[in-house]
């Protein structure tokens, strides 16, 4: 104990977040092997590796630089489309351990593309027009690949933002993309292990990121924007940064999920979904990589196995948000709260004030 | 002829918009908050006149103001229960937490009424005009929507002009510390202001949804959204800007739904918006008015 005591923090934090992968990877493989794993929630395997990626991205935006994004959903949208049109198309022809890796690239570098496209005019606004811009921009990327419709024949590759007629192909043409149908007849490709590899990825990534200059500028401006820049930091470099990061995991997490299902369509990734993640890293406090996870992990899995729970999931999920934030963020609750810790562990509540995040 | 009828009701659409981003600028300047529940606030007033009027047949006036008073108890409700507390607390948190309240207010409205889509019946039962021998029609719904929200509007300003508590809420708007000194009462001032955006909310929900007849309990959300783009459009805190705004933004929308493509008009609507806010981040009026509420 006195040894842990005296470990770096942020050595303990890396320490206990790969621990828990490592537990979490070793308990699915454990159930699976023995044979206790069900159907259902084999199939929730990929999903629930999927909202990992995209809690831990998503803490990157909200956690630690401190600007809401809305539109977190159309990250994984557009890294999904991009590597899934890959995967069907030229890929089809490679093997798997090519094509896959491969579709990967192409899902994160799209994603870190709009990520580009969006972060410039976005990060030069702040909190609520940042986060309605955001939103927007998930719902123009949504209605546009519901609207896109891609179709091959011999002389080549055809585009409409019309309808499947106005490609004018030839009989012998196939339809790629159909509007708001999507992308079909995807051969699947779900491996668990494929999940925790891109878990491990994300999280070598985000916490060396954090535990660089760059992530110190990147709190630095979510605590104090003007006292940052009088310090001297590039704020849209830095803003930069942590924003097409998440967005190209995302973009990852986006491909992972596509790989699972037969089928894709935009509509799936809307406001709702990006809710969906913003509650997790919410719940699993923000800021706090494992907390997102495991808020990831629960979120997934608890609606499935409790039937006749998914009509109240939204409701519930309504009231975590508001009570969370009332809790941690009024300043009634926060001084409440450090008055009761005061009183029950004086030296417990000296240190907490030190640590407070925000 | 036919540009003239989408022109007409791109008027009317974005005179529903105006309606609910009047709510959306007065909160704003007030409170200095995005109030993201407002559009479900146009919900619940959609149901409570679908309930009373379209189902038991009361006069639609009086189900129209049985539902702005439903709406106005909703809106202090809300303003107390989960807003007041965070008075001082960081922007993220609020925002959050309003996105919270939205979908309280959505998924209590799912849990409650059920997600089945109502058909409601328009509470305007005047026939419309036919100008030009027939070739222009204008149903009754669109002039009634114009005309309420115009008189509204006008009346609105001169409430925050000409009244004590209008004037009030102007300071408030300008230096909550200074306004608190000068002996207003801040908090009444707050709760005034969400109950007469949920009260206009609540007008706006049965003209919406007398136009377009479908309700369902995210019946608000878009709408809701798009008057946030439209009061940002106009430059958010004005009161004219809210207006014009709204008018411009249901124009370009229902034009670019008849001649551009049904499917993309919501991504020209927000892609409006992205360029307002990178060209002109104060929006159309952001500065030059002195109303600023």
């Amino acid at each position: 104990m006195e040894k842990k005591g005296k470990m770096k923090k942020t050595t303990k934090t890396t320490l206990t977040t790969f621990g828990f992968v490592a537990v979490f990877w070793a308990v699915i493989e454990i159930l699976t092997v023995s044979g206790h794993l069900s159907s259902k929630l084999n199939g929730l395997l990929i999903p629930v590796c999927a909202y990992m990626i995209m809690a831990i991205s998503l803490n990157l935006v909200v956690g630690f630089l401190g600007e809401l994004s809305l539109g977190h959903a159309a990250f994984m949208s557009a890294g999904a489309f991009a590597g899934i049109f890959f995967y069907t198309t030229a890929g089809a022809e490679l093997p798997v351990y090519v094509s896959v890796p491969v579709s990967f690239l192409i899902g994160g570098l799209a994603a870190g593309i709009l990520g580009v496209i969006v972060g410039v005019p976005v990060l030069r606004l702040s909190g609520d027009y940042l986060a309605i811009v955001t939103l927007a921009s998930g719902e123009i990327l949504k209605n546009v690949l519901c609207a896109l419709y891609i179709g091959k024949d011999s002389e080549g590759i055809h585009m409409s933002l019309k309808d499947q007629f106005s490609l004018g192909m030839a009989p012998d043409g196939k339809m790629l993309m159909k509007g708001a149908m999507g992308i079909t007849g995807i051969k699947k490709f779900a491996n668990f292990s494929v999940g925790v590899v891109l878990i491990v990825i994300t999280l070598i990534f985000v916490l060396n990121l954090m535990n660089s200059r760059a992530g110190r500028a990147i709190t630095a401006i979510r605590d104090d924007e003007i006292a940052a820049r009088a310090a001297g930091l590039d704020l849209t470099r830095y803003k930069m940064i942590a924003f097409v990061s998440a967005a190209v995991f995302a973009g990852f997490a986006g491909v992972l999920y596509a790989l699972n299902y037969s089928a894709l369509v935009a509509d799936k990734f809307d406001y709702n979904l990006s809710i969906n993640v913003l509650v997790m890293v919410v719940l699993g406090g923000m800021g706090n990589i494992l907390g997102g996870m495991i808020a990831a992990i629960i979120l997934t899995i608890l609606p499935e196995l409790l039937r006749g729970f998914s009509q109240y999931r939204m409701f519930i999920y309504s009231i975590v948000l508001i009570v969370m934030m009332l809790f941690n963020q009024a300043p009634a609750f926060v001084s409440w709260r450090q008055r009761l810790m005061a009183r029950i562990r004086p030296k417990a509540a000296g240190k907490q004030d030190g640590k407070e995040e925000q | 002829m036919q540009f003239l009828s989408y022109l007409v009701r791109g008027i009317s659409l974005g005179s529903v918009y105006a309606l609910i981003a009047l709510g959306y600028t007065m909160v704003y300047g007030i409170a200095k908050m995005l109030n993201f529940a407002h559009g479900d606030v146009i919900m619940v007033g959609g149901y409570m006149v679908f309930f009373t009027f379209c189902k038991n047949q009361v006069p639609p006036v009086l189900a129209v103001l049985f539902a702005m008073c439903v709406c106005t108890l909703l809106g202090i409700t809300i303003e107390k229960i989960a807003y007041k507390p965070l008075r001082g607390a960081p922007k993220l948190a609020v925002l959050i937490t309003a996105i919270g309240v939205s979908y309280f207010l959505q998924n209590s409205a799912m849990l409650l009424w059920k997600s089945d889509p109502k058909s409601f019946t328009s509470i305007v039962s005047f026939d419309g005009v036919t100008l030009f021998d027939g070739n222009l029609q204008i149903s009754g719904e669109t002039i009634v929507t114009i005309l309420v929200s115009v008189v509204i509007m006008i009346a609105l300003m001169l409430f925050v002009k000409k009244t004590k508590p209008g004037r009030a809420m102007q300071a408030v708007s300008e230096d909550r510390g200074a306004a608190l000194l000068m002996g207003i009462n801040v908090n009444g001032v707050i709760s005034m202001t969400f109950a007469i955006g949920s009260a206009l909310a609540a007008i706006a929900g049965a003209l919406l949804l007398s136009s377009y007849p479908t309700l369902t309990p995210t019946t608000g959300a878009m709408p809701g959204i798009k008057a946030f783009v439209a009061a940002v459009f106009g430059g958010i805190g004005s009161l004219p800007g809210a207006f014009i705004g709204g008018i411009l933004l249901g124009v370009i929308e229902n034009l670019s739904k008849a001649y551009i493509s049904t499917q993309l008009a919501d991504a020209i609507v927000f892609l409006v918006l992205i360029i307002v806010l990178l060209v002109k981040p104060t929006g159309l009026l952001g500065k030059k008015t002195t109303v600023k509420v």
